[in-house]
């Protein structure tokens, strides 16, 4: 750094001889190791300086996604400011520029811009749908920033500048339906979901997957985003009696679904059919209602009452944060990953360049994690456990059943497409 | 579709059906209903509906709190307490924002669409700082959850037979406002000829005002019952504004026979197409017919005659 001034101007070269010259009594040896630090951690021009890194957060707080979106912002900041209680990363405090996404897509890649050209920002932590990340992809691509993606998803996706902390569909998708099978005996599915590429995609995969254990999809229907009436479906599940309903409904028709069904006097506390959903988590239950959705299988990585000394800190520290009535779903947990993920491979990598902790990433652990231990795997995803929770009336999970084994994420499923 | 079932499954699913219908209709009616006042009888597009129905809802969420925490023996009629509640509320903001707002703009129409979605806009920010941005839960009282069962297949939703209740009240209400009263005398009077109207001594601009008001109170009941069946969140009432709108224009915009009338022709073709194709489907031809008869009948099912 201190040469490429000097070759591009003469005069400044002049001016720090002088300089120098008046500062000899400075122990100028002893500082040259640090500028020698500065200059290896950040080759690319990133907003690094000896005492400060700067990251963005891009989430949707205005707007129809404000309600997802939220927990996320809430679990970064809590991440960024514990990190920086440690003593930050390669021992600079992080600093956070935020930006909103307003629930519109074309303003997430507007904003990732922003963070990326003009802040240049050496992580950002963001995005919820995974319309946005479509929106911001080629942005990151385009001029090489590094994105920690919370949300689970539907896979076929991966993308050198993007971490995905979240679940992609298989993981998620898989143990579940296994689980229904082998506890419930299930041998009849009805699958139900909101109209848009994640729900489709993943009852694309769980068909695939049910069919191959030789047992039946007796229905298979989707509702447009925010629809409230779902008394059609509801008959048309009664009349086709399925072991297990199969819902990925979202936003305010879950609302609406649940409700509905409790109405209609479909009991799920009762034996004779199981709900199992994978897109509701605590968050989403505030809105239905826990005595609405009470009785309902969920399968996802994470819940708020999981057992463990790493989650019993991380719930705790949050209420702190945030106040003691807010309650921590599967997503909001990954995006506290994001932060930490992005430290480790910093701190492999000896840098904040972005192709140095792309490729300090692939291995790295958190044993830290409040979901237990994760690894990120070779394809950008972490291998995780998925887990089985029960709905209970407070707004809760029960947690069941764990997979034994980490759970390898796979993106692009062989035979499921 | 239909193999393997008895006929005695197959006649309690086609009634339950039916029943489904019915209470798609009574939804229809009470989104609609005030809509169709300030749309039909004053001319004005009221964007900010969807955010009457919600300041309905959160109202009724408020009600929930209190009542669950100051007045736990009470809890069980507080859901009658949080409608009237809701309709003064709702009421109240709309005579406000005529008065503010509304008033000036009456002989620009196509403003109103603007201002009042600008106003919706503003509306789902408030509610967004004061009750956050995270959906809420209302509790219900206990007799409301569940189902009544009529035989052993056919169950009837009691917050369904509550809402068709509820619809048969109001319309009733606004029926005879409209038609037997001095004041609904008033509006339809100004709706038909305002300058006539003010010349025989009608104070049109109360007029305007309180028929504002009773559209915007009857949106907040609706959104009061709609918690039932619905989530009750800043954004939500942009799940309804569609719909709404669908169903006065279809209707014939200054006839509320005729929005009673489209409810129930939408609701019906809606909730039979559910049934036999997919929910997304359905709603595709649905907007179709609704386009097709548009075309050929633009002023809609039923409209005013009256000399022009």
């Amino acid at each position: 750094m201190v040469r490429k001034i000097e070759d591009k101007s003469g005069l400044l070269s002049s001016l720090r001889r002088k300089l120098i010259l008046g500062m000899a009594a400075l122990p100028v040896m002893a500082m040259s190791p640090l500028a020698a630090v500065a200059s290896d951690a950040n080759t690319t021009g990133l907003a690094v300086t000896d005492d400060e890194v700067t990251v963005g957060i891009l989430h949707s707080v205005t707007g129809t996604m404000a309600i997802s979106e939220t927990g996320s912002v809430q679990a970064e900041k809590l991440a960024i400011e514990q990190i920086n209680a440690m003593g930050g990363v390669l021992g600079r405090k992080i600093k956070y520029i935020q930006e909103d996404g307003a629930s519109d897509w074309p303003t997430f890649a507007e904003k990732s811009k922003k963070l990326l050209v003009n802040d240049k920002v050496a992580a950002v932590f963001g995005c919820w749908t995974s319309a946005s990340r479509k929106a911001v992809l080629p942005v990151f691509e385009q001029y090489n920033g590094m994105l920690y993606y919370p949300t689970f998803y539907e896979g076929l996706e991966q993308s050198p500048n993007v971490i995905y902390t979240g679940q992609e569909a298989t993981q998620q998708i898989l143990a579940g339906i296994d689980w229904v099978v082998k506890e419930k005996g299930a041998k009849s599915f009805f699958l139900l979901g909101s109209d848009y590429i994640w729900p489709r995609t993943s009852n694309k995969i769980a068909r695939k997957h049910i069919e191959k254990l030789g047992l039946k999809v007796v229905g298979e229907e989707y509702y447009p985003l925010g629809h409230t009436q779902f008394n059609s479906v509801i008959n048309k599940i009664r009349l086709k009696k399925p072991d297990v309903i199969y819902a990925i409904v979202v936003g305010g028709s879950n609302v609406a679904f649940y409700k509905q069904l409790k109405a209609a006097g479909i009991d799920l506390t009762k034996d004779n059919v199981t709900l199992l959903t994978i897109s509701v988590t605590e968050d989403e239950i505030r809105g239905i209602g826990g005595e609405n959705i009470e009785g309902a299988y969920a399968a996802m990585k994470y819940f708020q009452s999981l057992d463990n000394e790493n989650n019993k800190a991380f719930v705790s520290a949050f209420k702190e944060m945030w106040g003691d009535d807010i309650v921590i779903g599967d997503v909001t947990q990954a995006a506290y990953l994001g932060p930490w993920l992005w430290k480790a491979a910093v701190e492999k990598a000896g840098s904040f360049d972005i192709d140095k902790v792309r490729a300090a990433s692939p291995g790295i652990e958190l044993t830290t994690a409040p979901e237990g231990y994760v690894r990120i795997h070779e394809n950008h995803h972490l291998w995780s456990k998925t887990r089985i929770g029960l709905a209970k009336k407070d707004g809760q999970y029960d947690v069941l059943y764990e997979t034994e084994e980490l759970m390898e994420p796979n993106p692009f499923p062989e035979g499921y497409q | 579709m239909f193999d393997g079932y008895t006929f005695s499954e197959l006649t309690s699913i086609l009634a339950m059906q039916g029943f489904a219908g019915l209470i798609l209709f009574s939804v229809f009616v009470l989104m609609a209903l005030g809509l169709a006042i300030i749309f039909g009888q004053m001319g004005v597009i009221n964007m900010a509906h969807g955010e009457f129905m919600i300041l309905g809802a959160y109202v009724t969420y408020i009600c929930s709190n209190v009542f669950s925490t100051y007045l736990p023996s009470l809890f069980g009629i507080y859901f009658f307490v949080a409608m009237i509640l809701a309709f003064i509320a709702s009421g109240a903001l709309g005579a406000a924002v005529e008065w503010t707002m509304i008033r000036h703009l009456y002989k620009r129409p196509l403003d109103t669409l603007l201002a009042t979605w600008g106003l919706s806009l503003i509306l789902q920010q408030v509610y967004r700082s004061v009750f956050g941005a995270r959906e809420v839960g209302v509790t219900l009282p206990d007799y409301l959850l569940g189902s009544f069962q009529l035989t052993d297949m056919v169950e009837v939703p009691i917050n369904g037979v509550f809402v068709m209740c509820l619809t048969i009240l109001i319309t009733a209400g606004v029926a005879y406002l409209m038609f037997k009263s001095a004041w609904g005398r008033q509006v339809r009077a100004v709706v038909q000829n305002r300058a006539m109207a003010g010349a025989v001594g009608i104070n049109t601009a109360k007029v305007d005002r309180g028929t504002y008001a009773l559209g915007c109170g009857i949106a907040g009941v609706a959104g009061s019952a709609f918690t039932m069946v619905g989530s009750t969140g800043p954004t939500s009432g942009q799940l309804y504004i569609v719909d709404t709108f669908l169903v006065v224009v279809f209707g014939g915009a200054q006839s509320l026979l005729g929005t009673i009338a489209s409810a129930f022709a939408i609701s019906q073709s809606q909730s039979t197409l559910e049934f036999f194709l997919s929910g997304s489907m359905a709603k595709i031809l649905t907007l179709l017919t609704v386009v097709g008869i548009l075309m050929l009948r633009p002023q809609g099912l039923f409209s005013l005659k009256i000399r022009r």
